[in-house]
């Protein structure tokens, strides 16, 4: 292929091909349509067609996730690429690998204000890693060769590439480039030995440590090194929401998630330690609470590949720059050497205490209440336990926090979401896309209602591209999580947030869509639908009608420290209410 | 506290605006930026004055590192740099006043770069005290106009090798 004469497009999917993708997604558009003349010409990687850029964005996002490879979407100009800022933003916070390919107006016409004319690669700077204006058709080869390099390397995270469609139509004599050439961008690449043996030392000093472990480490392909470490050291393990997943959540080791509706245990653990060992973790509002109360009583060690993560928000004791592959790899030998004499066993026990003492909770069913949404995630665990082939995807609120507490990932990359910015909408086309990365597994989306509307389209993607789902929607006919705020903290001055329960009408809509609907409204048929759904081997949506009332708890009141978390209040409590 | 950061950046296009949104966004305060080529015709120079109230000098050099486009993140510490600015000042000079006003410039190496009917034009480079020293004098004839550049600065040639600050063991 070297040297071969082509058109700008051709080029492209010649890039993507050389860089290993199998499957990009999109929708093509006027200034696109070069590239997606030159894919009916052929190529070896998938498109999967979406029905709105954000849900093209998303799917690369969950492909990405899932499969720890860099996810591809493509856009037209204009408003092809504004679609997939929110996307961008989403990758951005939580650090996913996503190479953004955008067409752009002809070269001369940029700057004249034409027809799907905007600036993306002025719009996305500050939520991208870099970005690329390609001005001239050589520059396509070695312009894709380092955005993959940018976007995988490093911290991970998007990047974008802007092609003018004249540049797109111009020829070139490809040839894809072996190595890269950005003198500025020099990612760490070893962990300092002396800041390692430093960390050691602390670790097998400490009574109390803590592993917090986030998302980074899940990004570095780390999953190994940190149960050894873990089980070497007898260390306490707690992830985050973007961790989740990272280490096996029925390890005798693993004690639950951190932050504003992180179980009891968790939380006690995570401000109680003398050692608080941050993993590719960057102390998120949403974890600490109130940071200047947060593990105050903890020594701090930080490894994590950004420098810029150190020290940011809690000042770092012993900070650790670089691939945390490594790094946690040469942690766990020296930890070894160390000899560990159970030194932890008491605190492992006092945090199984805990666990024993304030489980997760919430109320009894009684005949005639409506179906709750906690049983709704609960029966989905039992329905998957000890299964390796399971992925799930959440949309963002009440029903991903429950997600959080109740589904037990085994396996690395099995829980997707967002994070960061907390897209509401994301969780199916980010199935969609975990099911692109793992047609194996049963993909299955836990939604609310709110954020289900705001992406159902993709059911259609999902249909007609052959990448069955199962959306189970905790369908509590508001917006849940804002209900929850404003019942706790706006004195029930409840403001736009019903959506109610029947309209649109789930299942009814899924089988418009060519999928399966089912609906359930109380607890009894609740088990039964459930296994149907994940066993029909199509798109299903499953309705769950539930409680309204129910929130999620325990909760760290915004800004308040996380120590003072509010439980699930007692039945007594209840019942006077 | 403000200080005086060096960056040398690739001579690519957007490279100033990515650093200036970067400092948008994490609400850092520039006081003043200059930007111009080096003795590398790919290189360009950016020197910040940047207020390190509420964020670390350190945070803010790592923020900027993590930009693709830039090569290089020093601070200029007073000791050891030069630091210069120019400014071109436009005052009301009637006949009778000519004299002064060029005897006070001469003092500080002032130059007159234009002379009109009834005022002229200063062109002082120094450090920022001393512009600001000069303004001061002239200020009473009545400034007409001023114009002042961002501040430039290069690490002194008797400090040696320009250090590489490092930021976290890595």
């Amino acid at each position: 292929m070297s040297g071969q004469r082509m058109t700008g497009a051709d080029a492209i999917l010649r890039c993507l091909e050389a860089e290993g993708v199998d499957v990009m997604f999109g929708i093509p558009g006027g200034a696109i349509l070069p590239l997606y003349d030159a894919m009916a010409k052929g190529t070896t990687v998938r498109h999967v067609l979406a029905r709105h850029e954000q849900g093209a964005g998303h799917m690369a996002e969950g492909y990405a996730r899932a499969s720890g490879k860099v996810g591809v979407a493509i856009a037209t100009s204009g408003p092809g690429a504004t679609n997939l800022v929110t996307p961008i933003a989403d990758a951005w916070m939580d650090s996913t690998p996503l190479v953004c390919v955008t067409g752009q107006v002809r070269s001369f016409l940029i700057g004249t204000d034409a027809f799907q004319e905007c600036d993306i690669t002025g719009i996305t700077i500050p939520i991208v890693k870099h970005s690329w204006l390609v001005q001239d058709v050589k520059e396509i080869p070695h312009t894709l060769k380092a955005a993959f390099h940018v976007a995988r390397t490093g911290r991970c995270g998007p990047v974008l590439v802007d092609v003018p469609r004249d540049v797109q139509e111009a020829e070139l004599e490809f040839s894809y480039p072996d190595t890269v050439d950005l003198p500025g961008w020099k990612p760490p690449k070893r962990g300092h030995p002396r800041q390692i043996k430093e960390a050691a030392k602390a670790l097998a000093a400490a009574e109390r440590p803590v592993l917090y472990v986030g998302g980074g480490t899940l990004n570095a392909d780390a999953c190994e090194e940190l149960r050894a470490l873990a089980e070497t050291g007898r260390l306490p393990v707690i992830t985050t929401l973007m961790g989740k997943s990272a280490f096996p959540e029925t390890h005798e080791l693993h004690f639950g998630w951190p932050g504003m509706h992180g179980p009891k245990w968790s939380n006690w653990a995570m401000n109680k330690c003398d050692l608080l060992v941050a993993v590719g973790a960057r102390f998120d509002d949403r974890v600490t609470g109130k940071l200047s109360a947060f593990a105050a009583g903890a020594q701090v060690i930080h490894l994590d590949i950004d420098s810029a993560e150190i020290s940011k928000l809690r000042h770092a004791d012993i900070p650790v720059v670089g691939p945390l592959k490594q790094v946690l790899g040469d942690l766990a030998k020296e930890m070894k050497e160390l000899r560990v004499d159970g030194r932890t066993e008491p605190w492992l026990t006092q945090i199984a205490e805990w666990r024993e003492q304030f489980p997760l909770r919430y109320g009894e069913t009684k005949p005639g209440d409506m179906l709750k949404p906690q049983p709704v995630l609960e029966t989905l665990q039992a329905l998957t336990a000890g299964r390796d082939d399971v992925v799930w995807t959440t949309g963002v609120g009440q029903h991903q926090m429950w997600a959080m507490q109740y589904l037990l990932c085994e396996h690395p990359r099995t829980f997707v979401t967002s994070g960061g910015l907390g897209t509401m909408g994301y969780g199916v086309p980010a199935a969609v896309g975990a099911k692109a990365a793992r047609p194996d597994a049963t993909v299955i989306c836990v939604d609310g209602d709110g954020c289900f509307q705001m992406t159902q389209q993709e059911l259609a993607t999902s249909v007609l591209e052959g990448l069955p789902i199962v959306v189970v929607i905790v369908n509590n006919g508001y917006l849940g999580m804002v209900r929850q705020w404003q019942d706790m903290f706006f004195d029930e001055r409840f403001s736009q947030i019903h959506l109610t329960h029947q309209v649109p009408d789930y299942a009814g809509l899924a089988v418009a869509y060519g999928a399966a609907g089912f609906t359930v409204e109380s607890e009894d048929e609740l088990e039964a639908t459930l296994a149907e759904a994940l066993a029909c081997g199509r798109t299903a949506v499953v309705d769950c009608r539930v409680d309204p009332r129910e929130h999620c708890f325990p909760m760290i009141p915004a800004g308040a420290a996380a120590l003072d978390l509010v439980e699930y209040p007692d039945e007594e409590t209840v019942e006077a209410q | 506290m403000i200080h005086t950061v060096s960056v040398l950046v690739e001579n690519k296009p957007g490279a100033l605006m990515r650093i200036s949104s970067m400092f948008a966004r994490r609400g850092y305060n520039i006081e003043s930026l200059a930007v111009g080529p080096t003795e590398r015709h790919d290189v360009s120079r950016i020197v910040l004055r940047v207020d390190c109230t509420q964020h670390s000098l350190e945070q803010i050099e790592k923020q900027m590192h993590k930009l693709v486009n830039v090569l290089r993140v020093n601070e200029l510490e007073p000791d050891t740099s030069l630091e210069r600015e120019l400014a071109l000042i436009k005052v009301a000079a009637p006949p009778d006043k000519r004299t002064e006003l060029m005897a006070l410039a001469d003092v500080f190496n002032a130059r007159v770069v234009d002379l009109g009917p009834d005022a002229l034009v200063f062109e002082i480079v120094g450090p920022a005290e001393e512009l600001e020293a000069f303004e001061e004098l002239v200020r009473p004839h009545g400034i007409k106009e001023l114009a002042r550049t961002g501040r430039i600065g290069l690490q002194r040639a008797s400090a040696g090798r320009s250090p590489r600050r490092q930021h976290v063991l890595s």
